[in-house]
């Protein structure tokens, strides 16, 4: 055999498994790489995204799906890590999964940059939603100002004239004070930012408790909430407090604890929504974990559910195609109605939640309509039609 | 600004200071006697409120979980210098901050696969739950009762160093552990026990923080940030030092939180005062400790004067 025949017959086994490898890919599932924390404090928040995310595609039945999950530890250098390895390695088409803005502002503008679809289970910095918006990134949570301008709006239909507001000095933080002003009516009792991570709320107490406030708004996600609203309870302090519904979701109720009982909070979503994606969703999420699903997971059970949608109707492949079938949101939302706008974040309604105790589990109960059809402020900055 | 919230604030800062003293009295014994750095000290404080809340949940009672925070806190620190501290304590300081380290996941993470991933809860004993009226002010009955708690194991802690057999052979370890050795104290089972009283009193401190605040996984390592700065303006191994730089550091956080954005607030708008003045309330302990090391580079009372 001459080197020229050993050199064609290599060249027509490497073509002949390019093309097996081309026709199969089409067959094959689509990779998904779910990018979620699953160690350290904020772990409670991405343990509920992957088993919701994960629920939608047992539920489902469909196998058109491949899913890779790993856990960033909350650290933005170690998502970017995974997210290259996902494409790169893995050759995953769609990533999704972040719980936090700082590591989705790390992460999605590469990956999107690389023609890798971004579906947003959770996070919605503004920058991403406003000027900073692109045809690959996908919000199928909220825009972060929305979830407190509900609060503010809920806020006027409650009659509090004089509110206590705080919320940590970090960027998430000062968005939901600004959010909140931007519809509250009232004026202001007090203005407070706390340090990130803090656990001692003493000292910001003593000032509401000093300030005449009628009503107390505060952001204070993750651990940070369940150290305040512990240490209010314990302070004899009787004001309401309302809130977006991060920190009375179902992951932090049961270490609240009674202190939450009565807390309006607001979300686009509630467990006890009456529409049967819901009803369902609720109900599979029960039996499969044990547990109340959170607003978390119920987003990144629609998460999956849109990313469905759209692959039955477009080939990934086709990015405009499958960029367009996503764009229609063709899917039974666990929200009710669910639309995108042109920045694709959704145009939703928002409720008002309130924690009550249903056979000794502490839950949310919807109380009222924050907005309906309400499009994030950033939308007018985005330059996509 | 009234009398009462001045009275509230002073208080606050006293609380903060004596569960911080908690904190740190361990990690300044432990070097002080032993020479080691313990960044695995916060560890310890998590497991002390993880099987406080895990056994006050499964009992009903506060201070049953109080005594199994503790115990369990003390037993995992004997456990862990047997295991793995003891080979450590010739090695450089790296060594020993990079080892304490891979505790710190490791403990974390066995800590979420024994108690999930979720925050647990834990209520204050209804008899010290409500608050108590101090005359100008009312004040959280909890709150009260911890500053009393503190100042307690403080003198408890100072009765046993200067005053008991066992406090003698700290002292003298502080010294010299070549010398005790060879008079013939038993220093492997010294060196246990001054880690188990140490990973004790965090698991104490953890147990009692833990009621009015998140038992979650990775809830030390702030307070660790803290008790270091305590320990470092204190004087890194003196008891004494420890209280002085924990009560300062707790009062002086309290109130910078509490007058820094006030201050502002007379010379700029609101929302703008409380972000610097938040900014840099959040500083000043740090500000504090430059302070202290620049006058005292060994910190206030330097155990090796």
């Amino acid at each position: 055999m001459t080197i020229r025949t050993t050199l064609s017959a290599g060249l027509a086994a490497m073509s002949l498994t390019a093309t097996l490898g081309a026709s199969t890919a089409l067959a094959d599932p689509v990779t998904v790489g779910l990018i979620t924390t699953l160690s350290g404090g904020g772990a409670g928040l991405g343990v509920d995204i992957r088993d919701g995310f994960q629920l939608a595609l047992s539920m489902s039945g469909s196998d058109a799906i491949h899913l890779v999950v790993e856990d960033d530890a909350q650290r933005p250098e170690q998502a970017v890590q995974i997210a290259d390895r996902m494409i790169q390695s893995e050759r995953a088409q769609i990533l999704t999964g972040i719980v936090w803005s700082n590591l989705a502002m790390a992460v999605v503008p590469s990956a999107t940059a690389q023609d890798v679809i971004y579906v947003s289970p959770n996070a919605g910095p503004s920058q991403l939603a406003g000027a900073g918006c692109t045809p690959n990134y996908f919000n199928a949570a909220y825009q972060n100002d929305t979830m407190h301008e509900a609060s503010g709006a809920y806020a006027n239909v409650l009659g509090y004239e004089n509110t206590f507001i705080m919320a940590p000095n970090y960027p998430a933080g000062i968005d939901a004070l600004t959010g909140f002003k931007r519809y509250f009516e009232g004026s202001l009792a007090g203005e407070l930012f706390t340090q990130l991570g803090q656990t001692d709320f003493a000292a910001e107490i003593a000032q509401i408790r000093a300030s005449g406030a009628d009503s107390i708004f505060i952001f204070e996600p993750g651990g940070m909430g369940i150290s305040f609203m512990r240490q209010y309870a314990q302070s004899g302090i009787d004001l309401p407090i309302i809130s977006a519904a991060f920190s009375f979701s179902q992951d932090v109720l049961p270490a609240v604890g009674d202190s939450a009982l009565g807390v309006i909070n607001t979300a686009e979503w509630s467990p006890d929504m009456d529409n049967a994606a819901n009803q369902a969703f609720v109900a599979g999420f029960q039996e499969a974990y044990g547990r109340l699903p959170s607003v978390y997971a119920a987003q990144a059970f629609d998460s999956a559910n849109l990313i469905l949608s759209a692959l039955a109707a477009a080939d990934i492949n086709d990015l405009p195609a499958f960029r367009t079938a996503m764009r229609a949101a063709d899917f039974d939302s666990v929200r009710g109605a669910f639309r995108f706008g042109n920045n694709q974040h959704p145009i939703q309604n928002y409720y008002a939640r309130e924690v009550v105790s249903v056979d000794g589990v502490l839950t949310n109960r919807m109380v009222g309509t924050a907005f309906e059809d309400h499009q994030d402020v950033y939308a007018t900055d985005c330059a996509m039609e | 600004m009234t009398a009462a919230l001045f009275l509230e604030q002073v208080l606050n800062g006293l609380q903060l200071g004596l569960m911080l003293f908690l904190m740190s009295a361990g990690l300044t014994l432990v070097f002080g006697v032993m020479g080691l750095i313990n960044l695995a000290h916060g560890s310890l404080y998590m497991i002390g409120a993880f099987f406080c809340a895990a056994a006050a949940a499964a009992s009903g009672n506060f201070w049953l979980g109080l005594i199994a925070g503790t115990a369990a806190a003390a037993a995992a620190g004997a456990l862990i210098e047997v295991t793995v501290l003891r080979r450590l304590y010739d090695r450089d300081h790296l060594d020993q901050v990079l080892a304490t380290f891979a505790l710190i996941l490791v403990l974390s993470e066995l800590t979420k696969i024994g108690f999930g991933p979720f925050p647990l809860f834990l209520d204050v004993p209804p008899i010290l739950s409500g608050t108590v009226n101090l005359g100008i002010a009312h004040y959280p009955l909890y709150r009260l009762a911890l500053i009393g708690f503190g100042l307690a194991v403080a003198l408890g802690l100072w009765l046993l160093i200067a005053r008991t057999r066992l406090g003698i052979r700290i002292r003298a370890g502080e010294n010299d552990r070549e010398m005790i050795a060879a008079l013939g104290v038993n220093i492997r089972a010294l060196y246990t026990l001054v880690f188990a009283l140490g990973a004790g009193l965090a698991g104490l401190a953890g147990a009692l923080v833990g009621a009015v605040q998140s038992v979650q996984v990775g809830m030390g390592e702030p307070v660790l940030i803290l008790a270091f700065v305590v320990i470092v303006i204190g004087g890194i191994g003196s008891i004494k030092g420890a209280m002085v730089g924990a009560l300062m550091v707790g009062v002086i956080d309290t109130m910078g939180r509490f007058l820094l954005p006030r201050l502002f607030g007379h010379f700029m708008e609101q929302s703008q005062a409380a972000g610097i003045g938040a900014a840099l309330a959040s500083m000043l302990i740090y500000v504090l400790m430059a302070a202290v090391l620049v006058i005292r580079p060994k910190g206030l009372f330097p155990a090796h004067a």
